[in-house]
């Protein structure tokens, strides 16, 4: 099966603290990776080396097939980002947000305005693109923010916590999206704090003090650590950790 | 007499010449001792309602008492009886941990020595760190330093806005453990999230969206109103078996929750009967139905689409 990231020993050091300690895992094309693990225990430093951000200390890693030491321009090309501190600029229009992006991307301008029309019909947002980003609701800017992250059709999308705060119906109208992505061949990799969104992921990695603790299919998990839930699999792995974070 | 009384209370925000309501109309009452959750997401008022009720913003209408006293008439009063932790970090990130401890003891005119007891168990935690300018500290220790400030004036009332935003399964259960021993001092607490499964943890909920209360009652008396009997259904190949059943003309409601679809049929449906056509319409393998008692969330989504 087709990788779009392999990550081997991947590790991370700043002084004597060892933030991301020998991390190897692999994420399938078109599959929707959780990427789990307690505040402070190495999940921004691992996404940043794999965004091309941050280099590492040691180990290997490639991203949609490029190295993230010596081709870290063209990974930043070739992925999708989107968090939920930022994300549009609030204030450009709908249409302005999606032209900025689109064209950093370098699409062409016919490419723009086919992607445009297509977006607002998928979003329902046809009528409003002259709306400014700040008078939306925040559950429609998200969604905005995660289409307007994959407009490029990147190999992979890096989601960090995308549906913080939002109510609960429109943070399930935001997987839908995330569902019809992955079945468009994008591969999805999220960070999120709510463990039911841990089990819509084909596989999970959770971290603990730097390292991948477990790295399985939530239904896996779940059998292997007798729980029944994932919120209950992650307590009981997070609960190990030793590492005090100042 | 209640810790908190609130009465039909309304705020708008003008917008350049767009007017937005926060709030159109929240009354609830709160009894003492209590610990009281308003359940609701981004933009759904919660704030506002905080800072009305802490005296730092008016009302445009309606009436609130904290500790029998008026938010409006007698605001002095009031900021002397209540702890506040804002949403937004608020303590000087330039002084140190015990110096921001001191500085707000000497505020409301008392000591850290007085009301220790109170704080002894949180700030135990971040002790080893009390030179430490806030500001350099991590987001959990913020959290613990806002808390000890927030209490070491030995408040009747205290309210957190959102604390455990962004704060990890693990911290935010110890949290939530350091609140029921606050509880046990006697201390009444508000306290405002954006997660759901924390309604539970709380005496009684106010379920807020756009500015309108949707349900006030404790956890367990929301779950037994829920209007129809909930089905959990999982099989393989979830997204496909989710679009199924929304096409159902007996469908009313079918959400993924977690590895299963929480599905309400329409009045006069049975609902196994409809469930067993999709799944053998479809061939899905693996197939598993039954009746669950709702969740919160759940509650929470029926609610909304009134």
């Amino acid at each position: 099966m087709e990788k779009v990231i392999v990550a081997r020993q991947l590790t991370k050091r700043f002084g004597n603290f060892t933030a991301v300690d020998h991390i190897s895992f692999d994420v399938a094309k078109g599959g929707i990776f959780g990427f789990l693990g307690a505040n402070g225990a190495g999940k921004t430093t691992a996404i940043r080396m794999l965004c091309g951000l941050s280099l590492p200390t040691s180990g290997s890693a490639t991203v949609a097939g490029y190295d993230v030491y010596r081709e870290n321009e063209k990974i930043k090309r070739n992925i999708g980002y989107m968090s939920q501190k930022f994300s549009l600029y609030e204030d450009l229009t709908i249409r302005e947000n999606i032209r900025f992006y689109a064209g950093i991307y370098g699409l062409t301008d016919i490419r723009i305005k086919e992607k445009t029309d297509l977006l607002l019909k998928q979003l329902q947002m046809e009528g409003q693109e002259n709306s400014l980003v700040r008078s939306l609701p925040l559950g429609w800017k998200q969604k905005l923010a995660f289409s307007i992250a994959i407009v490029h059709d990147p190999a992979l999308v890096f989601l960090d916590e995308p549906t913080a705060g939002v109510d609960p119906i429109t943070r399930r109208e935001f997987w839908s999206l995330i569902y019809e992505a992955s079945s468009r061949g994008i591969t999805i990799f999220v960070t999120t704090h709510y463990m039911d969104e841990a089990e819509y992921c084909n596989r999970v990695s959770i971290m603990v003090d730097g390292k991948i603790e477990a790295l399985e299919s939530p239904l896996q998990l779940m059998n292997d650590f007798r729980a029944a839930s994932m919120d209950e699999v992650f307590l009981q792995l997070a609960r190990k950790a030793t590492r005090v974070v100042e | 007499m209640h810790a908190v009384v609130v009465e039909n209370i309304v705020k708008n925000y003008k917008i350049k010449k767009s007017e937005i309501t926060a709030l159109k109309g929240v009354s609830f009452e709160v009894s003492r001792g209590e610990i009281f959750g308003i359940i609701g997401p981004d933009g759904a008022g919660k704030t506002s309602l905080f800072r009305i009720l802490t005296t730092l913003l008016l009302a445009d209408s309606g009436k609130a008492l904290v500790d029998g006293y008026d938010v409006v008439r007698d605001f002095k009063t009031i900021r002397g009886l209540v702890g506040y932790m804002p949403g937004r970090f608020s303590l000087y990130q330039d002084l140190s941990v015990s110096e921001n401890l001191e500085f707000f003891a000497t505020i409301f005119s008392t000591s850290i020595e007085e009301n220790y007891h109170l704080v002894k168990d949180i700030y135990q935690q971040i002790e080893p760190f009390k030179t430490r300018r806030a500001g350099q500290l991590s987001g959990g220790m913020k959290q613990k330093l806002a808390l000890c400030c927030a209490l070491i004036h030995k408040p009747s009332v205290l309210f957190l806005d959102e604390p455990t935003t962004g704060v990890d399964a693990v911290s935010r259960k110890e949290f939530w453990e350091m609140l029921y021993r606050l509880k046990a001092q006697g201390i009444t607490i508000l306290v405002s999230t954006a997660y759901m499964d924390e309604a539970s943890l709380c005496d009684r909920v106010a379920l807020i969206q756009k500015g309108n209360i949707l349900s006030v009652d404790s956890p367990g008396g929301i779950i037994s109103r829920f209007p129809s009997p909930l089905w959990a259904v999982r099989a393989t190949d979830m997204y496909r078996l989710m679009q199924d059943i929304r096409n159902h003309p007996a469908t009313l409601s079918c959400y993924p929750f977690g590895q299963y679809h929480h599905v309400v049929f329409r009045d006069g449906y049975e609902g196994r009967q409809e469930l067993q056509a999709i799944i053998e319409h479809g061939r899905y393998q693996q197939a598993m139905v039954d009746t669950i008692r709702p969740n919160i969330e759940d509650c929470f989504m029926a609610l909304m689409k009134n």
